[in-house]
């Protein structure tokens, strides 16, 4: 019973960097982030799963790391809000949520910003309409939502054009 | 002089930290042997608790400490209005619930232990039994005779009813107009729902013989001056900080009973407690807002024109009144501001808050208005079908368009655009196309339909407007701090706290362009009790109108400052000088200057140089406040929607919104509070609704039961801006934050019964239920089998 007595030692790779930790086994991939690696970038709002402030990349893909026990990710690649960008240099999609206002309160931020990383490396080519749908997956209480979708675009686009060479919106419908 | 600031879509300082992973929220401060709380609640929606037994809890592992009311024997809290008692009854709310229990939710105990897991392993070993009563858990039951009481004090569970208005003569007036309407419309239940959860950290400073407490809190003084009284501690013992905060939209500007308790638990074991409440706790056991009925009565004459308004609006509260605003805040709000846009000559209106067995209610974003502008609006729209005017065109003929304008409930409108911003978004509308695609629709047998609402919203409420609520404290006033450094930097520290609308960058531009500094050179600090004497923080979208007021009085204090050092310095008359660009110059000719950072240094580093009679130091304070009865923002939404046959679904195709909140001190953010004002306004139009079964237990205990909408269901957003400035605010500035919440309702409802016009069915309440629209649909469709249908174009 004492929870003492069942702590684990776990290997994380977390932004890269490998972590170790001792832990509760039903210690959340969530709260180990935060609470044990200090990476308090990600966030909670739910806790079930629904509203995705808790998004992280796990192997490269989208996950609701309040869903996840930290145990569940050892031997795979973690990556948080912390990862992107450089130092205080932001990277092209979290200047592209600056640029556009895609938000306000920020909480459920570092949520939109893992998703639409995870997002746009599978599906480059989305357009306005799969972007919106895939933004619909979390939750924003703030903004709206329109500029969200907004900044997501516009990284993608800028994305494209510096892969392509061509201009942003080129081959887009308007 | 430089390019001003204000106006400008400067862009947001606060981006980069919450960008990158650095905002700090309540939950990501730790401190050393910082324990977690969590509380038991109750499981009953009324009742006296007989027994409550921790022994297991404390037994569990890792729980250090686990206290009841009893245990902690603090003062309550209770909100008071001025009112004698046959029209008021003051609630107080215990901190921990020790004998009778009024909602499902309410705090009994409060469990300590190392970890947040501990903490709810020890909630669950709790054993607590009651005498169950019934519970009376809607407006009906609970005025009904012979009803179960919530408060014994609060006879029919009325804690309040007043009739503010009552024009002599005004049934004499529907005895002969030309056409009279009734509406009847009530709105469901809502969660303000910040995406960041209620939460608290507290812990004593040995060394300042302070509890200094983290939370994410609108009205961090107020926060203070109850923690200390229900703690009996000096309110310079309290300290209350509130660090980044994701989102409140009003029900973080109450008081939380949590937030006392985990003050006492942290003071008690003298080690740091942190509790952050979980998504269930916030659904059914944090306040609540919105549940309102109207019932409208209106007399229009035959042109259209209104001429009475009677109205009778019962606001179901909850269990308990917030502080400070108490259970008033509803009906009162409606009350006094019900007429809206529109030139009323007579009114009689009752408004009352009932108590019901459910979690209690806190303002949310808009307050009353939404609902109560939907029932307005809703009679605006049947006068029109009545009286076979256009909506648009009966609107026209009864916005007001003199200003300033004294109405019917004795407060004075400041100019706006009412009339403007409802042409404008009716031409919008009409340009793109929607009318003509909704007479295409329709041929097709589509259901297109096109609703608006027209507002104005009172925004920077100084202490008098507060006053007349006859609030036992009266918020109002803000004040304001500045201080230059030595190195001419400037701290600007305000009593506001932002929760999402970008003080930082808004506040920043405020003082620098008072004081010709670039903006870099501006640093705002807020939500720190220690650092300003006295705030009443943010909401009723005061904080720009109020607060940004109080930044520029400091700032233009400070200007002054400098100049008066500077011309004493320079030996000139101190009118000859003028602030430019980080100095002080001479009004004519640019050749003798002297810079803030050379006046900050003899300010500070060589006093021997200060002209006598001259302080040392740069710092000023002011406060604002006014005593007229505020400044009314003011929009128009229009709203296209059609309904899908077979789901009942509501599907909104285009949104505009003209809105005119007098001087944007930053559009970008102005239209980022209007989006997502609207984005909630859609939700509790169509979408979101905390519902009790019988027993009173709530059925919204997480996201799959509270349907809040997604970027699926919110639409795109035009906005358009118009800019009737204030006259009453040192910017120009009127309030920004509620408008969108305050529009929206109305315009879809209205949209949605266009589209349903020729089932004849008009739905009066929200949330609109797509079984509702449905059935409609289904009803219309058989009545007119084999009829092609058309609709009139408006
Ligand atoms: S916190 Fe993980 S999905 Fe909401
Ligand atoms: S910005 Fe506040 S919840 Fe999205």
């Amino acid at each position: 019973m004492n929870s003492a007595t069942d702590q684990q030692l776990v290997t994380l790779t977390v932004n890269g960097t490998s972590r170790e930790v001792v832990l509760d086994p039903r210690r959340t991939l969530a709260d180990t982030l935060r609470h044990e690696l200090g990476l308090t970038g990600t966030h909670l709002a739910c806790e079930h799963g629904i509203c995705g402030a808790c998004t992280v990349l796990v192997d490269g893909r989208p996950a609701r790391s309040c869903l996840m026990f930290a145990v569940q990710a050892e031997g795979r690649q973690v990556r948080t809000v912390e990862s992107l960008g450089e130092g205080d240099q932001l990277g092209d999609l979290q200047q592209s949520f600056a640029d556009h206002h895609g938000l306000q309160c920020g909480f459920c931020t570092p949520g939109f910003l893992m998703l639409a990383e995870g997002f746009l490396a599978q599906n480059p080519d989305a357009d306005r309409e799969e972007i919106r749908e895939a933004v619909s997956s979390n939750l924003c209480r703030c903004t709206g939502y329109q500029t969200i979708v907004d900044a997501v675009e516009h990284c993608a686009a800028a994305r494209r054009t510096q892969r392509t060479g061509r201009l942003p919106y080129e081959g887009n419908a308007q | 002089m430089g390019t001003p600031l204000v106006g400008t879509a400067v862009p947001r300082r606060e981006d980069p930290r919450l960008l990158t992973g650095q905002g700090r929220f309540v939950d990501d401060i730790q401190v050393p042997h910082m324990l977690h709380a969590q509380f038991v609640r109750a499981s009953v929606a009324s009742g006296r608790i007989t027994s409550l037994d921790l022994s297991a809890v404390r037994e569990v592992p890792g729980v250090v400490a686990a206290f009841t009311a009893q245990d902690l024997d603090l003062k309550g809290i209770t909100a008071g209005l001025h009112r004698p008692v046959e029209e008021y009854v003051p609630t107080e709310m215990p901190v921990l619930a020790g004998d009778r229990v009024r909602f499902v939710g309410e705090p009994l105990a409060i469990v300590i232990a190392e970890n947040p897991y501990a903490a709810e392993d020890g909630i669950e070993a709790a054993k607590v039994t009651y005498d169950v009563f019934p519970p009376v858990l809607d407006e009906e039951a609970a005025l009904a005779d012979g009803a179960p009481l919530v408060h014994e004090r609060a006879a029919h569970n009325t804690l309040l009813d007043v009739s503010l208005f009552a024009t002599e003569g005004i049934d004499e007036i529907f005895t002969g107009a030309a056409c009279t309407v009734r509406v009847e419309s009530r709105t469901g239940r809502q969660n303000a729902l910040p995406l960041e959860t209620r939460g608290a950290l507290a812990q004593w400073d040995a060394r300042e013989e302070q509890l200094v407490v983290h939370t994410c809190t609108q009205i961090p003084h107020q926060v203070r001056t109850v923690m200390a009284g229900c703690l009996g501690l000096d309110e310079r013992a309290v300290r209350v900080i509130v660090p980044d905060m994701g989102g409140g939209f009003g029900i973080k500007c109450v008081v939380g009973r949590e937030e006392i308790a985990v003050g006492a638990a942290a003071l008690r074991l003298r080690r740091p407690v942190k509790w952050i409440e979980d998504r269930k706790d916030a659904l059914t056991a944090s306040f609540l807002a919105r549940e309102q009925h109207y019932s409208l009565r209106a007399a229009f004459d035959a042109d259209g024109h209104i001429l009475a308004l009677d109205a009778d609006v019962v606001c179901d509260m909850g269990a308990y009144s917030c502080y400070p605003f108490t259970v008033g805040i509803e009906p009162l709000m409606a009350s006094s501001e019900m007429p809206g846009v529109y030139r009323l000559p007579a009114y009689r209106v009752r408004g009352r808050a009932i108590t019901t067995n459910k979690a209690p209610t806190a303002p949310y974003r808009g307050v009353s208005r939404p609902q109560y502008v939907m029932a307005v609006e809703r009679v605006f729209e049947r006068a029109a079908r009545e009286l076979g005017l256009d909506p648009v065109e009966i609107r026209r003929r009864n916005v007001i368009t003199d200003f300033p304008y004294r109405g019917v409930n004795n407060i004075t409108y400041d100019p706006g655009s009412y009339r403007e911003s409802l042409d404008l978004c009716e031409q919008v509308l009409r340009n793109e196309g929607w009318y003509d695609r909704q007479a295409e629709a329709a041929g097709q047998g589509r259901h297109l339909g096109i609703g608006y609402s027209c507002f104005s919203e009172r925004t920077g409420y100084g202490t008098a407007a507060f006053a007349q609520r006859k609030m036992k404290v009266v918020p109002g006033f803000d004040l304001a701090e500045v201080r230059m450094d030595t190195t001419g930097a400037l701290t600007v520290t305000t009593g506001t706290v932002s929760h999402g609308q970008s003080h930082e960058t808004t506040m920043a531009q405020i003082a620098a362009d008072e004081l010709g500094l670039d903006l870099h050179k501006v640093k705002l600090h807020q939500g720190d009790t220690d650092r300003v004497a006295y705030g009443w923080g943010t909401f009723a979208s005061r904080s720009i109108a109020i607060g940004g007021s109080a930044v520029r009085r400091a700032a233009r204090l400070l200007g002054e400052r400098l100049r008066v050092l500077a011309a004493r310095l320079l030996d000139v008359p101190y009118e000859d000088t003028v602030l430019d660009q980080g100095n002080v110059r001479l009004r004519e000719g640019p050749q003798r200057v002297v810079s803030f950072v050379e006046l900050a240094e003899v300010a500070y580093l060589r006093a021997d140089l200060l002209p006598v009679g001259i302080e040392p130091g740069l710092t000023a304070t002011a406060s604002f406040d006014t005593l007229s009865d505020g400044t009314f923002s003011n929009a128009t939404h229009g709203v296209v929607v059609e309904l899908h046959e077979g789901t009942g679904q509501v599907e909104i195709l285009k949104y505009v919104c003209v809105e005119d909140c007098g001087v944007a001190i930053n559009p970008t953010v102005v239209e980022g509070q209007c989006r997502g004002g609207i984005a909630q306004g859609i939700a509790g139009a169509l979408y979101e609704q905390v519902t009790y079964d019988a027993q009173g237990d709530p059925e919204c205990t997480g996201f799959m039961e509270y349907k809040v909408p997604t970027a699926a269901e919110i639409p795109d957003i035009t906005i358009l801006h118009l800019e009737t400035p204030s006259l009453i605010t040192e910017t120009g500035a009127k309030g920004a934050g509620e408008g969108g919440t305050i529009g929206a309702p109305a315009a879809v409802l209205n949209a949605v019964n266009d589209a349903l016009r020729p089932t004849g069915i008009e739905l009066e309440n929200t949330p609109i239920r797509p079984e509702q629209v449905q059935l409609a649909l289904e009803q219309a469709s058989y009545a007119h089998q084999g009829h092609e249908q058309h609709k009139e174009p408006a």
